[in-house]
């Protein structure tokens, strides 16, 4: 995939429009102030409904972390053996008698922890990487670039999927190996942005005042691409949310004793057919966390670019 | 045109060669090789001279550019290497596995693009009617939903309800048994099309609303033209760029989605060799079906790259 190509893959569509707005055309993001991104955010329908699932989806990670889940989430109980929900277990027990909805907060802890540490490696170095490689040009670009390519051109859950293996099953290798393979989705959709400010006035008005490189990068340009590197972000947690769930149903995930979203929904094959509940379970656990943070993302653009929101 | 055509080659060329790089080098970062993997415990017990043999005749022990230089090397003459494992050469295995995915991926496409471009058409024609809001509920369940769900509940509904299992009997290719066949790649194609559909039908629909009230469609309305030919030949045309797009980065996330799929419904396809490579450190083969899958996914950017110029004339210019 070359990007000299006619039409390279859309970057979101608030990259390029928000520096238009910078560039000084009267656009009330001129002053854009935290509380009116908040407000904008929460005003449409988007964005209310990902900050509600997303928020869910903390809480129940939080429980899960501190262990305020109605039972131990790895307490076996042999005589509530596959049990359909009910009130005192609300989405039913698998076959250990394990109480599904304590083991869920558990898991979702974990994989909110992956994606955390995952989202957090890819958009730091991605983000690096595209400013600088947006902003210097010339051949430091055309390496970070070819490069940029190469990393994309191979599947990235295969490439999750290689690199975990390589280094072994265990939480921070899952985070590691999904960051990786999203930085290049990074680079693509920063650098865009980087190379249109790059000729904005106020950062050759910098230049001739003679700021130091570092200071234009991050203290000038930075600034106005957070943004999009905001949405991306959120993208990236759902994305992230979703590679974890794919390596531990695959089995490369955590191992065993930590409870993984993924790993419920592939022991479940078996005993789906009998205990609808333990595919659903995990399912909806994963679904609502993948929505969410799509939805946040997708609010975050339409606040950040009211013009988006017409399509 | 034809330069830039050798360009874009050459350049494909050097990005396949920078992939085989990186694979070549995350894999050696594997703990244990082929031959622990084959031992499993009992490589403890092998005395330093036997191993130094093993390694010799796996090929493991040589030096890191000898051994990627002579990957190279087997990939150009064509046989791929030889697994370690089966100790069959990689290209016949490849072979095997290869028509099944494709098959799995085309008929994959060929589900999502009719999901997505009929809904997605239709339901830009009647913004907020029946259509209209049953395709977006398809595409919140296939966007939201990931395939391995999707899966996992097709296979036990399937086993449920219709005491089907699609381990039950062996792969049976299109020409050995036609119909056997069509079940079997049905369904995992249903499953992977579903996310495709989804996917497709926002794009399409986004871009049809995009066209729908410029001026060449009020004058093809007003010309008197018949609704079909107004929706399909003006618009749909008009709105095709961007669903091009769409369907060539969603070729490429179906290469990665067919591992799972594979996993799931039991086809010996390409990602189910590369999970059982993986698992038994057969270098050779992994290192080999991740090419092909990038090889893949580069082909089709180009693909989808040249198509622009054929369907957008103004993209010819630059």
């Amino acid at each position: 995939m070359t990007l000299a190509g006619p039409l390279p893959v859309p970057a979101p569509a608030g990259a390029p429009l928000e520096s238009d707005a910078r560039a000084g055309r009267g656009d009330p993001a001129d002053t854009p102030g935290r509380r009116t991104l908040l407000a904008s955010l929460w005003n449409n329908s988007n964005g209310r409904t990902g900050c509600v699932l997303v928020g869910l989806v903390l809480l129940a990670a939080i429980a899960g972390a501190v262990g305020t889940t109605p039972y131990p989430a790895q307490a076996q109980d042999p005589s509530a053996v596959l049990k359909s929900p009910s009130f005192s277990h609300l989405l039913g027990t698998d076959q250990f008698g394990r109480d599904l909805f304590s083991l869920v907060l558990q898991a979702l802890y974990i994989s909110v922890k992956i994606a955390c540490v995952a989202v957090a490696i890819a958009g730091v170095i991605g983000t690096v990487a595209g400013i600088v490689a947006g902003y210097l040009g010339r051949w430091t670009a055309s390496v970070i670039m070819r490069a940029t390519d190469m990393l994309f051109a191979i599947p990235a859950i295969l490439f999750a999927l290689a690199i975990v293996t390589a280094l072994g099953p265990g939480w921070l290798n899952s985070a590691l190996a999904i960051g990786i393979g999203y930085i290049p989705i990074f680079v693509r959709v920063v650098r865009g942005p980087v190379l249109a400010l790059r000729e904005a006035g106020y950062v050759r008005a910098g230049r001739v005042l003679g700021f130091s490189r570092r200071r234009l990068l991050f203290r000038h340009i930075l600034p106005n691409v957070a943004g999009t590197v905001a949405v991306q972000t959120s993208l990236a947690l759902a994305w992230s949310v979703l590679a974890e769930a794919s390596l531990s149903f695959l089995g490369l995930g955590p191992p065993p004793p930590t409870a993984s979203l993924g790993e419920m929904v592939s022991q479940s094959s078996s005993l789906a057919s009998t205990a609808w509940w333990t595919l659903a379970a995990p399912s909806v656990a994963i679904v609502i966390a993948v929505i969410g943070f799509n939805f946040l993302g997708d609010g975050l653009r339409d606040a950040i670019d009211p013009r988006a929101r017409a399509r | 045109m034809l330069t830039g055509v050798a360009r874009r080659l050459l350049s494909m060329l050097v990005t396949l060669f920078g992939v085989a790089v990186i694979i070549f080098v995350v894999l050696r970062l594997l703990p244990g090789n082929a031959v622990t993997a084959q031992l499993g415990v009992s490589a403890g017990l092998l005395s330093h001279a036997q191993v130094v043999a093993l390694d010799h005749y796996y090929g493991v022990g040589e030096p890191f550019f000898q051994q990627f230089g002579s990957w190279l090397g087997a990939i150009f003459t064509g046989n791929l290497g030889v697994s370690l494992t089966s100790r069959t050469s990689v290209a016949s295995l490849v072979g095997a596995a290869l028509p099944i995915t494709l098959e799995l991926a085309i008929a994959s496409m060929i589900i999502g693009e009719l999901i997505g471009v009929l809904f997605g058409v239709f339901g830009s024609l009647k913004p907020g009617r029946l259509v209209d809001d049953l395709g977006r509920g398809v595409s919140v369940v296939g966007l939201g939903v990931p395939s391995f769900i999707i899966g996992t509940g097709l296979v036990t509904f399937l086993a449920s309800e219709f005491h089907y299992f699609p381990s039950s009997e062996g792969f049976a290719s299109i020409t050995q048994d036609p119909w056997l066949n069509v079940q079997q790649i049905f369904f995992p194609a249903l499953t992977l099309g579903l996310g495709i559909g989804a996917a497709m039908m926002r794009t399409t629909r986004a871009a049809m609303l995009e066209v729908i009230g410029l001026n060449y469609a009020r004058t093809a309305r007003g010309k008197g033209l018949s609704k079909r030919v107004v929706t399909w030949k003006h618009l749909f045309l008009g709105a095709l760029v961007p669903v091009t797009t769409m369907s060539g980065i969603q070729l490429g996330y179906l290469l990665g989605g067919t591992v799972i799929v594979e996993q799931i419904f039991v086809l010996p396809g390409l990602g189910r060799l590369l999970i059982t490579s993986i698992n038994e450190r057969d270098f050779p083969v992994v290192q080999t079906v991740t090419l092909i899958f990038a090889a893949g996914f580069i082909i089709v950017n180009m693909l989808t790259d040249v198509l622009y110029t054929v369907i957008d004339p103004r993209t010819r210019a630059s």
